[in-house]
């Protein structure tokens, strides 16, 4: 593999800027003639308009600008769109409400944006935004999406009777109806999975800027896939046309699925320069960042799974309500649907799966993808299911989940997805290994001498990632291609870039994509770097999301790294006067193989350019794209087990340790696939112990900053003991699976387990927060 | 509207600024030190941390006109010219960071953190004390790692100094 090449533990070469104040991020761009923006946000959860009148803050000081959303629909920008259709199971579309970037008559959440105020300073502009006068008449709300699409309920989206998106079925319901009523068993639960704000470090920000003498829009975003960011806003939301609107996404601080999205601020920041004729900076403040950041999770299931006498699945049924807020988000519409059902089977074996999913609009944030976008869901449904099941059946978790594991390949499930490979015994072992699962029972005894509780609990996941096979989503409803595309430029020197169409905000790209062309061509890394994020460098590209860009993105580096090396070959074989077969390309050294004529790679880039002795009829340069569409989704899986200790006296869980078995398939950089898996750990801990974004009544959000929206901190969390089995995928050239929300995926069912398990309990909700669990314990004594 | 005069990064700095700004967006918006992020506004994230008069503090919890007189050190001014501080270096090894926007104020308190335990650090200590920074992608692994790694590092070189001394 050599030190820098595919499998090594490179330290990252973006560091140095990070770790000497050098990153640049959206709030440290300065252009010109800037001026600071705030929004004014609906204080309400749901009302409507009466009138807004802003001549006052028009007249204070700084002010340069206080526009509305009439003025914004007038220059015909248009509404934010859901970029997936899903059709209900009676064949009508789904019911997308209109969501105007500025609203207009009415506000649907706390936090809607209504008006823009530009002012020479971020105080002016908030001193101005308070000056802001707009009458509303307030109208009834409602946060909770089962109480939503009850008759009466307050009525959010004219077009969406009781609130109801779509009605969505994936699956045999007969079959499965059939497979329950014959079951010698069935575990029966209501699953709860917590509303949750995903929080990436760095807030949502924007920069517009319009030039006038070219006609043309600049947009610095917090976007983890700039050019669908300028698709969207061109062809949607007409902000400009492509040719005329570059997006840079330049250093992003975490996304997390948050910043896939076209929120309302780019576009206005935009429209906004042109209006005012200066450049638009906007940054959000954090409570603004919990109140208009799109939500995660959020669904209510009734879940149904039966058995035989031998403890086999034979039927799974699944009724889902999912809250998607007060509009359709981009993708909001995919991830209770495609991304959650048809991950139903898990690793198991079950002939019959069928999922009804409703999907509501309420007086919140819209909701759509947080790390792992369903995935987490659909794993926590199927394994709280198993541990209850197990315990009803009285055979150990370990157990009833190995009599039901898939274990020949490929195998379809009945919900749409067909398993390429996987070995889920071996992470089986290795995770109750790691744990010393065996000593548990010892454990537990000393923990109780102490006066402690001592649970233990698994988790085997399954997730689908790699999105994904353009056609194949096509026809699911999908708007978008989700192929990658990748560049690589071989200079004159011999050093080289790569451009690439996925995004970096936290996953390495720069050191793990320049190890794939390391160990291709035996460069140094320091000769090859990595070029992403911006519109106009970068050739149409699709972004960073769903783990997809080892796989994915990754793969069209690999097709492109083919076409340079094939091209680079017969220039070396014309100038080395031997068989292009015979080349080899070894540590920088392109050579005839077994003799000792050969060329340094930096002469062929050279000559490649010079182009004074090239082959007849070959092109000058070194220079090759490649798009690459996958042929399949990929399914990393693996087995989490988390053993907790809880204090009796005051409901304080401690995760006394947590073990994750992962097979992402092959890995170019070991440390880095760590990182991602420490990282979703975390994030699925917070859930399971600590995170959840909680409404009152009449819709105001109370967890709206880091004083009350718990995350967690160092000491709520203990080291990761963390492995990998790697079972090549076989649908991409570099075998890779992806790691990216495997942790955030596998391990809240994995801490619920524990917990339950300690507090000999059927279920407990999340987060399991101490008073939770107090309140649990003293429930069991009475 | 207020003059602030101090040194940052070991340069002289003045400037007149509103009574209300915050020393995060004079070190940012005056001074052109991007370094420090904001994170939260609640002096919860720690994102913002900076060295003033050799202590960690949260340079969103103070306006700009309270540090006037001080000595401040922010991220950019950490390392010795082309030589990395020994937890900057720490934090590149072992991958303690991600995304790169706490890691500022990660490191500023690290450093606070490991000057105000000579005798050395334990993984406990570590979590408990950095109990005011808030990282969302690492999980805290490899930062605690890191900072047990610079802790120890830091010790060595510093008792070879004292060899050398004595």
């Amino acid at each position: 593999m050599g030190i820098e090449g595919v499998g090594a533990r490179v330290a990252r070469k973006e560091d140095k800027r990070f770790i000497t104040g050098g990153g640049r991020y959206v709030d440290d761009m300065v252009v010109p003639g800037m001026k600071h923006a705030v929004f004014v946000r609906s204080p309400h959860a749901h009302a409507q308009i009466k009138k807004i009148d802003v001549k006052k803050a028009q007249a204070m000081p700084g002010v340069v600008g206080v526009l509305t959303g009439k003025e914004l629909k007038a220059d015909g920008i248009g509404n934010l769109i859901c970029g997936w259709m899903i059709h209900s199971k009676d064949g009508t579309p789904m019911k997308m409400g209109a969501w105007s970037p500025l609203a207009v008559d009415k506000v649907r959440y706390v936090g809607d944006a209504v008006v823009i105020v530009v002012a020479d300073t971020k105080g002016q502009a908030r001193d101005a935004a308070e000056a802001v006068e707009i009458t509303y008449k307030e109208l009834k709300a409602v946060v909770d999406a089962t109480k939503a699409i009850q008759p009466g309920a307050p009525q959010i989206h004219g077009e969406a009777e009781n609130n109801l998106i779509f009605d969505w079925e994936l699956g045999d319901a007969k079959a499965t109806d059939a497979a329950i009523k014959s079951a010698a068993h069935v575990t029966r639960m209501k699953i709860v999975n917590n509303r949750l704000v995903p929080n990436a470090m760095e807030p949502r920000a924007a920069l517009g800027h319009y030039d006038k003498a070219e006609d043309h829009y600049t947009c610095w975003t917090t976007s983890q896939n700039p050019h669908l960011a300028r698709l969207v806003m061109s062809a949607f939301y007409n902000v400009a046309p492509e040719n005329k609107l570059r997006v840079i996404a330049p250093d992003v601080g975490g996304g997390f699925g948050s910043k896939i999205y076209i929120y309302p601020e780019e576009i206005v920041c935009l429209w906004a320069s042109k209006k005012t004729g200066v450049p638009v900076k906007w940054v959000a403040d954090r409570t603004e960042s919990f109140l208009s950041d799109a939500h995660g999770r959020d669904h209510v299931s009734t879940v149904e799974m039966a058995f035989d006498k031998d403890n086999r699945i034979t039927g799974l049924k699944v009724d889902t309500i999912a809250n998607l807020g007060a509009y359709m988000s981009l993708f909001s519409s995919c991830v209770p649907t495609y991304l959650y059902a048809t991950l139903l089977s898990g690793q198991y074996d079950i002939p019959a799966i069928h999922a009804n999913v409703r999907t509501v609009y309420t007086n919140t944030a819209p909701v759509d993808a947080y790390r792992g976008a369903g995935r987490p869901e659909a794993t926590y449904v199927l394994e709280r299911m198993m541990e209850t099941a197990a315990r009803e059946l009285g055979v150990s978790p370990a157990e009833l989940r190995r009599r039901n594991f898939i274990t020949s390949f490929p195998h379809q499930t009945p919900v749409i997805m067909n398993y390429d490979a996987g070995d889920y015994n071996t992470s089986l072992d290795a995770a109750m290994k790691a744990a010393d699962y065996a000593g548990f029972t010892k454990r537990r005894a000393d923990a109780a001498k102490q006066g402690k509780l001592r649970g233990i609990g698994m988790s085997c996941y399954i997730e689908a990632c790699g999105l994904a096979p353009s056609a194949a989503v096509g026809s699911l409803g999908a708007g978008v291609g989700l192929w990658e595309s990748a560049e690589v430029r071989v200079n004159a020197v011999g050093t080289i870039e790569v451009l690439t169409g996925s995004h970096s905000h936290g996953q390495g790209h720069e050191t793990t994509f320049a190890q794939l062309v390391t160990q291709r061509f035996g460069v140094p890394i320091d000769s090859v770097s990595i070029v992403h994020g911006d519109t106009d460098k970068v050739q149409m590209g699709m972004g960073t999301y769903g783990s997809r860009s080892g796989a994915v993105g990754m793969s069209a580096i690999a097709k492109a790294l083919d076409k340079v090396e094939a091209k680079a070959k017969k220039i070396a074989a014309h100038l080395l006067e031997a068989d292009e077969g015979d080349i080899v390309i070894e540590n920088g050294e392109v050579k005839v193989a077994g003799t000792d004529k050969s060329l340094p790679w930096l002469q062929v880039a050279l000559a490649s350019y010079t182009a004074h002795n090239l082959p007849a009829g070959m092109e000058p340069g070194l220079k090759e794209t490649a798009f690459y569409d996958p042929s399949n989704f990929t399914f990393p899986a693996g087995c989490y087990i988390c053993e907790v200790e809880i204090d009796p006296e005051t409901g304080l869980t401690e995760i006394v340790q947590f073990v994750a078995a992962d097979d992402f398939g092959n890995i170019i950089n070991p440390m880095i696939v760590e990182g991602q898996v420490h990282g979703g750990i975390a994030q699925g801990v917070g859930q399971a112990l600590l995170e959840g974004a909680y409404y009152d009544g009449n819709g105001q959000l109370l967890t709206a900053s880091y004083m009350d929206y718990t995350m967690p901190r160092a000491a709520d969390l203990p080291s990761f003991k963390i492995s990998t089995s790697n079972t090549p995928c076989p649908g991409n050239p570099l075998g890779i699976k992806g790691c990216g929300e495997a942790g955030a995926i596998g391990s809240p069912p994995a801490v619920i387990n524990a917990i339950t398990d300690a507090l000999g309990v059927v279920d407990i909700a999340m987060p399991a927060s101490p008073a939770t669990v107090w309140a649990a314990i003293r429930a069991t004594k009475h | 509207m207020s003059d602030v005069s101090l040194t940052v990064n070991g340069k002289r700095v003045s400037g007149s600024t509103e009574d209300r700004t915050l020393l995060v967006h004079f070190l940012r918006e005056h001074l052109g030190l991007t370094g420090t992020h904001v994170g939260c506004d609640t002096s919860q994230c720690g994102a913002c941390v900076v060295h003033v008069d050799g202590r960690a503090v949260k340079s969103c919890t103070m306006l700009a006109v309270q540090a006037s007189g001080s000595t401040i050190v922010t991220i950019e001014g950490l390392a010795n010219g082309a030589e990395l501080h020994p937890v900057q270096a720490a934090f590149k090894e072992h991958h303690g960071l991600q995304c790169g926007f706490c890691t500022p104020g990660m490191i500023m308190a690290a450093t606070d953190m490991i000057a105000h335990h000579p005798e050395g650090l334990d993984e406990a200590t570590v979590r408990a004390e950095l109990d005011g920074n808030i990282c969302r992608c690492t999980g805290y692994h490899n930062i605690v790692k890191a900072i047990l790694a610079a802790s120890q590092a830091m010790s060595k070189g510093s008792k070879g100094r004292a060899k050398q001394a004595a």
